[in-house]
């Protein structure tokens, strides 16, 4: 293999301190890459689905449902609607005559079989190409059975997994504003942008509560029909995760002047700071609101320190590569490592926007590499190159990196351990270390070849840094 | 209760698959075109589709799993992909250097009609694949058949595209494997071996998707049929297919193409079925069995008779493919074990008519469906409850309402490992299959028995 990197994607690579920073995002992908992205049924699909008493119904082959299913572990304290698969599961005879009938049998069925709050209907590309009227469909069933039915317009080609976090946030809008805002506290927010995996947002919900704030909506993990409808009510709108919500934001902050705070629960310093700036907003509706938050982060630092510490010794030097979804994380990840001791020699995206790029222009280090839309032949090339001892990603970048002999911790669907707030930060370094401290590397060619050449050179304490 | 809306009641369901035991046609395309060494499968569609192919892939296996896909815009799908897919065949060449770039369709591509063929003509035209390469394609609508379609036609591909007939017979059979696991290809290449059998098994997985930690990404891994290989499968001797939804298109489009006679065998899970397979390539090849594998048929007769006690009677709900239900219901039957209810998501009544027939003898009514759901076999479960699950990981959740014991066979796996290392076929993949269910059943004994009948041995 000669090339690594097609020609055409010179400008979606960026080492940083070698020239003017200038990058090109927001980028069709190049037909016949290995593309890590997905499609906008995907976008719509991981940010709707945390809703747990609506029924999520796909209108397409079954292939859009099963890889959908239960994709990540948004969690739920409540019903569990969401982990089910529902499908049309188009047919031939479906795409030659119309699946409108079927669609609107499925539904129908489905809904007086289980009584849901309100439904979802994901288009897919096939539904975009025959033409069937899925809004006219479910309009028709939302008069019949009284309950909101929601065309989500995500077929898969109109765009990457942006458009679909647009769609999302269109479906959303179609709910808020339809309840009471009565008894709705004038300290109030929702929370965009968190899909309470791995019980996420219930440790955020438990900080602003601490604070005396309350939380109209989850948006949308753990999230509720009843609440979406009242979220317009909320005094404001907490997002997270650059691309998912920001839309609903925006629309909600148009229509009924609800202004939104943009924030990170990843890592001590953007955790810390979101809280603060929450306060602040809060601060003339109550005075006492900064000084709770204030004694709550340092409650909250007094136990962390300490043990991040611990880490931190181990990790102190170690590197790291980051490729995830949306670039927000990639922020607060850069941050996090630093706070270990570790740096960041590798960033990337699968969907940010130039302003975003410029940002991780600015925190990463001279000689980081930034990059926009990778691949597999691209990044292992890199995460050799960096010569890193973990590699952050999600599914398709796990095996690349174990096969390479890196560490891996998986920032996306898969991750088992809550990763937001102060005690998020401490389990990141928990899963750091394990990672990459584990003994495991020690067999592994990688490191193996490392252990001889210190030994043929007698650098001690390379030696040292492969027995810690 | 995540399955807390399964009811009891079973009422005619139209128009709605819940929980489904399938999926579609391109990721069973793209699992097969894996198992050509050097190639690299194209999914020509939107990226969505190769993006959950590949990450459902990779889940199963744990191993990096390439493809490229076509990355359909709106512009695309109006005025066709052409355009995308020449480039993307100019693009994989320039970069990727793959021996092979197999492409498959989508629901997408299908349904605005892109004719592959004539593109892939109009790539060659404008010098777009190098010399000595090739590249393959198969049509496959996810709005038809399943995933084991998907398997099915892109293996018959191979065989459109390779096979040849040189007039020279060349001692070798071939077998097609079927939808199996690569650990499943290695026991029937074994096994072959044993017998002194010369063998193209196609395609073959083995050393793609259960590869070592070697300390390198490999785009193009050591394991695949050869091209070279598959051109010679139209002078083999026979063919063996093993699975007649997922091997028996192909086995059957060599027979009309090279007239190499071919035999569809169901795959060798269990005694009958692994006996079947070593006494075709017996008398086709006119060689007796070794000593080696008579005697690890004699260790898995000799498990059956140890246990016999504990798999006599015990009930079983299925579900999972066509190929490999059959060949399972039979093995439990025959070591008195009775599948009650069983599903696949793939569509087929000689597939119903099968597992009466093997089932004809059970005490027990038997439910069977073809195409089913997950959801129809949880309220067949509750109706007539089991003593044991098999099937894929989505199966945990009606092991969990439930409460009863499950053995992760099939596909998708997203939560166990092993399956890519060892075999359910042959004997020694029946001896494995055997330890499974003993060590479910008797760990549930264990677990239940109350303290005054709980022994050292149950």
């Amino acid at each position: 293999m000669t090339n690594t990197i097609f020609a055409e994607r010179k400008d979606q690579v960026h080492r940083k301190g070698e020239e003017p920073f200038q990058m090109a995002c927001d980028k069709e992908s190049l037909a016949g890459a290995v593309s890590q992205r997905a499609c906008v049924f995907c976008g719509s699909r991981v940010v709707l689905y945390p809703i747990t008493d609506a029924l999520h119904l796909v209108h397409g082959p079954i292939g859009c449902a099963v890889y959908t299913w239960d994709i990540r572990g948004a969690l739920s304290s409540g019903l569990e609607l969401h982990r089910h698969s529902y499908s049309t599961d188009l047919q031939e005879s479906d795409v030659i005559f119309g699946g409108e009938d079927k669609l609107y049998r499925a539904l129908t069925q489905l809904i007086d079989r289980i009584n849901p709050k309100a439904a979802f209907v994901y288009s897919t590309c096939i539904v975009g190409i025959i033409g069937d009227d899925l809004a006219g469909v479910c309009r028709k069933v939302e008069r019949e059975k009284g309950i909101p039915v929601i065309p989500v317009e995500s077929e898969g080609f109109k765009g990457n997994k942006r458009a679909g976090y647009n769609a999302a946030c269109r479906a959303m809008f179609q709910l808020v504003g339809t309840a009471s805002t009565d008894d709705i506290s004038p300290l109030s927010v929702n929370i965009l942008g968190d899909f309470n995996l791995a019980g996420e947002i219930w440790i955020v919900r438990e900080y602003l509560e601490r604070m005396g704030v309350h939380v109209v909506a989850n948006i949308t993990g753990d999230g509720r029909v009843d609440d979406l409808r009242r979220a317009h009510g909320a005094a404001l709108n907490l997002v997270q995760c650059s691309g998912s919500t920001i839309d609903l934001a925006k629309m909600m902050e148009e229509k009924y002047g609800v202004p939104f705070l943009r924030v990170s629960y990843f890592g001590v310093e953007d955790m810390a700071d979101s809280l603060y700036k929450i306060a602040d907003f809060f601060k003339d509706v109550d005075p006492q609101v900064m000084e709770r938050t204030k004694a709550l982060v340092r409650d909250e630092l007094s136990e962390l320190y300490p043990k991040l510490k611990e880490y931190r010794k181990a990790l102190e030097g170690k590197k790291a590569a980051i490729y995830v979804g949306g670039a927000f994380k990639a922020f607060s990840l850069v941050k996090a490592f630093r706070h270990l001791g570790m740096t960041v020699e590798l960033v990337g995206s699968q969907t940010g926007t130039e302003e975003d790029y410029k940002e991780l222009h600015e925190i990463t280090d001279p000689g980081t590499i930034i990059v926009d839309d990778s691949n597999p032949l691209e990044l292992s090339s890199f995460l050799q190159e960096k010569d890193v001892d973990i590699f952050v990603g999600g599914v398709k970048e796990r095996p690349i990196a174990y096969k390479l002999g890196v560490g891996f911790c998986d920032h996306n669907h898969e991750r088992k351990e809550a990763l937001e707030g102060f005690v998020g930060m401490l389990n990141f370094a928990k899963e750091v270390y394990s990672t990459v401290m584990s003994p495991v590397w020690r067999f592994t060619p990688r490191k193996r070849a490392l252990y001889s050449k210190a030994l043929e050179t007698d650098v001690c304490h390379e030696i040292k840094a492969i027995e810690n | 209760m995540l399955l807390r809306h399964t009811p009891k009641e079973i009422t005619e369901r139209s128009a709605l698959t819940i929980n489904p035991a399938k999926t579609c046609q391109p990721i069973g395309a793209m699992y097969a075109a894996l198992g050509i060494h050097g190639c690299l499968p194209h999914s020509h569609g939107s990226q969505g589709c190769c993006a959950y192919h590949r990450s459902a892939l990779t889940r199963h296996y744990k191993e990096p799993v390439m493809a490229a896909t076509s990355s359909f815009t709106e512009g695309s799908s109006v005025f066709g992909g052409q355009a995308n897919l020449v480039q993307a065949i100019d693009n994989i060449f320039t970069i990727y250097e793959p021996e092979v770039i197999a492409v498959h369709t989508t629901c997408l591509s299908e349904t605005i009609g892109d004719d592959i063929p004539q593109i892939t003509r109009k790539a060659e035209a404008d010098g777009k694949i190098p010399d000595g390469k090739y590249v393959i394609h198969v049509n496959t609508p996810s709005y038809v058949g399943t995933h084991v379609t998907g398997f099915a036609n892109m293996t018959k591909a191979m065989v459109d595209y390779f096979a040849k007939s040189t007039g020279q017979k060349i001692d070798q059979i071939n077998i097609i494997p079927g939808y199996v696991e690569p650990s499943d290809m290695e026991e029937i290449k074994r096994i072959a071996e044993m017998m002194g059998v010369r063998v193209v098994m196609f395609p073959d997985t083995s050393k793609v998707l259960n590869r070592p930690q070697t300390g390198k990404y490999e785009m193009f891994p050591e394991g695949g049929v050869t091209v070279e290989a598959l051109k010679t499968t139209g002078d083999s001797l026979a063919t063996i297919g093993l699975g007649r939804l997922a091997s028996g298109p192909a086995a059957q489009a060599l027979d009309t193409k090279c007239n190499v006679p071919c035999e569809i065998l169901d795959l060798p899970i269990g005694f009958k079925a692994t006996d079947r397979l070593v006494d075709t390539l017996r008398k086709t090849l006119g060689i007796t069995v070794p000593d080696s594998l008579n005697n690890e048929r004699g260790q898995l007769l000799d498990i059956v008779t140890d246990m016999h006690q504990y798999f006599y009677g015990k009930k079983v709900a299925l579900a999972g493919d066509p190929d490999h239900l059959i060949a399972l219901t039979e093995f439990l039957v025959s070591i008195d074990m009775w599948p009650i209810h069983i599903v696949t998501g793939t569509s087929g009544k000689k597939f119903e008519s099968r597992i009466r027939e093997i089932t004809k003898d059970s005490p027990y009514p038997i439910n069977v469906k073809a195409p089913g759901d997950m959801f129809l076999l949880h309220q067949w479960i509750k109706n007539e409850p089991v003593d044991l699950l098999m099937g894929n990981t989505y199966m945990k959740y009606i092991a969990r309402d439930e409460d009863i014991p499950l053995i992760r066979m099939g596909f998708p796996i997203l939560d166990r490992i092993g399956h890519s290392y060892f075999p359910i076929v042959g004997y020694r993949g029946g001896m494995r299959l055997l330890e499974k269910i003993l060590d479910a059943i008797l760990d549930r004994q264990d677990r239940d028995a109350p303290e005054e009948s709980f022994e050292l041995v149950m």
